[in-house]
């Protein structure tokens, strides 16, 4: 299964075309620690760069764009409980988020794995 | 967009300069930048906003050993005339003149309007007044000051001293392994009260105060002693080095105002529900900027607004800038400080609310993105207060 990242630092994994969303390990280390997340109610379709969620560390809150457009198939509820996750599972896990992709070809636009780390290679 | 809010994080943008490279260092710069501190613009200076222990663990290990603060942003004056004590209280509501020798009040500066220009703590030494005042409000409290100086008073701004907190519930003993003096205990210093002592060779005043709600101290070290001072500080386990975001944390936790936010030219002192540092003298004398609308204040208790602990049901922290609601979706107030109180476990805040929403335990509602999230008005502080109290 191919992970796809964005230059938002946002990560999706694909399946029968529903993808999984969640930020990326790089995202939450610079946030830091994550004390709450805001997710969309399952039922609800976003537009690619639509906001999504939010994220709130100690010191402030980020919001989310989804990287494709589709419909809201499930949310991650454990983060109610455990937000922390984020921080520790980022890239599993602490996924945010599903949805029914409604355009695959958007996934065209994200970046691979190894792009994605030339990416955050370039940042800093 | 994670990106640019992670940029956000890490600049605290609202403190942020357009243009770094007029931002002043602190003498201890080179020892954050060493220890992998996030350094970020803040009230001119280029501080550490957290350490690679991060914003939770520094918060929470101030609370449960020691935590060293780099305050030296903060400004350090001395006056020196007679009767100093009768002079600044032309300025403050505080009372200082009663204030006995080596004792520590804290007080603010209030302008015609009742207003507070900034908060301080006013230390009274044998021959001088020692001031602590906010980083971004210290060149206009210092013209302020000179401005109503009489003939024969010095002012002097202690550019040559670095300051530095350390707090928790082991910075007092730690402190007293390092604090030579033959008459003075670091640990047995009752809160609110000052010494001068030699730390690692160094001429230090050291104050049994601080700002997060912790028992501690506050050191002033001459600048070129600084980083050898924190350097064997550091070098004891309890201690961690921790940066603004803490802070920032510890004193909302603790219930303690951050002036440009909780406080601002616009509140007065009874507003801003710090009535308690205005004593029963200069209650009944004034004689300080603003007297009349203060005390007017005090005695018909006919101001609009006040300062409130607001605890969220749920748990997402509101920030400052959150409107304030009653049940009929009417705004109420403000929230001026807020975020999560690690300590507590939960989203904290303060803000301002009409008056008749003050009560504790009254419901509000906050305006969250464009959400109502349910919410109470709350006892201050959140966390309980470790001050030490000889007597207590």
């Amino acid at each position: 299964m191919t992970t796809y990242f964005s230059e938002e630092h946002e990560w999706i994994t694909v399946e029968d075309g529903v993808g999984t969303v969640g930020i990326t390990d790089y995202a939450q280390n610079a946030l830091g620690d994550i004390v709450f997340v805001e997710l969309p109610e399952v039922g609800n379709s976003y537009d690619k760069g639509d906001e999504i969620a939010v994220v709130e560390s100690v010191k402030a809150a980020s919001e989310i764009y989804t990287p494709v457009s589709g419909d809201v198939t499930a949310i991650n509820d454990a983060l109610e409980d455990e937000p922390a996750l984020v921080n520790s599972l980022a890239q599993s896990d602490g996924w945010f988020y599903q949805v029914k992709l409604s355009d695959t070809d958007e996934l065209d636009d994200l970046m691979d794995e190894s792009g994605y780390k030339e990416f955050v290679a370039g940042l800093e | 967009m994670a990106r640019v809010c992670v940029l956000k994080v890490l600049a605290l943008e609202k403190y942020m300069s357009a243009d770094n490279s007029n931002l002043l260092k602190t003498p201890l710069y080179n020892l954050h930048e060493e220890l992998g501190g996030k350094m970020v613009p803040f009230a001119g200076y280029l501080m550490p906003v957290q350490y690679p222990l991060g914003v939770m663990g520094e918060h929470k290990h101030t609370r449960a050993a020691a935590g060293l603060f780099d305050v030296s942003h903060m400004g350090q004056v001395v006056i020196c005339g007679p009767d100093a004590d009768h002079w600044i209280e032309s300025l403050v509501p505080g009372n200082i003149i009663d204030l006995k020798e080596n004792h520590i009040r804290y007080s603010m500066f209030t302008n015609e309007r009742g207003g507070i220009m900034d908060d301080l703590m006013i230390t009274k030494r044998q021959d001088d007044l020692f001031l602590v005042v906010n980083a971004a409000c210290k060149a206009a409290d210092i013209a302020h000051m000179r401005a109503h100086l009489p003939d024969g008073f010095t002012l002097t701004e202690l550019n040559d001293r670095a300051l530095v907190a350390l707090q928790g519930p082991k910075a007092a003993a730690v402190l007293a392994r390092f604090a030579q003096n033959s008459d003075i205990r670091a640990d047995e210093m009752d809160f609110m009260t000052y010494a001068e002592v030699t730390i690692c060779g160094a001429d230090c005043y050291i104050s049994r105060s601080g700002y997060t709600g912790e028992d501690g101290h506050e050191i002033s070290i001459p600048a070129h002693k600084a980083e050898d001072v924190c350097r064997a500080l550091l070098a004891e386990d309890e201690v961690e080095a921790i940066g603004l975001g803490a802070r920032d944390s510890l004193r909302l936790e603790a219930g303690l105002c951050l002036y440009g936010h909780d406080l601002t030219e616009e509140t007065t002192p009874v507003e801003a529900a710090l009535l308690w540092s205005i004593g029963k003298r200069r209650r009944a004398e004034g004689g300080f900027p603003g007297d009349k609308i203060i005390l007017d204040q005090i005695i018909h208790k006919n101001y609009a607004q006040k300062r409130v602990g607001i605890l969220p049901d749920g748990r997402a922290p509101a920030r400052e800038g959150t409107e304030i609601l009653n049940k009929d979706g009417a705004q109420i107030g403000t929230i001026t400080s807020g975020g999560f109180g690690p300590t507590f476990g939960g989203p904290v805040a303060m803000g301002y609310v009409k008056t008749e929403y003050a009560t504790p335990e009254t419901e509000v509602f906050l305006s969250v993105r464009g959400k109502s999230l349910p919410a109470h008005v709350a006892k201050t502080p959140f966390v309980p207060q470790r001050y030490y109290r000889k007597n207590a």
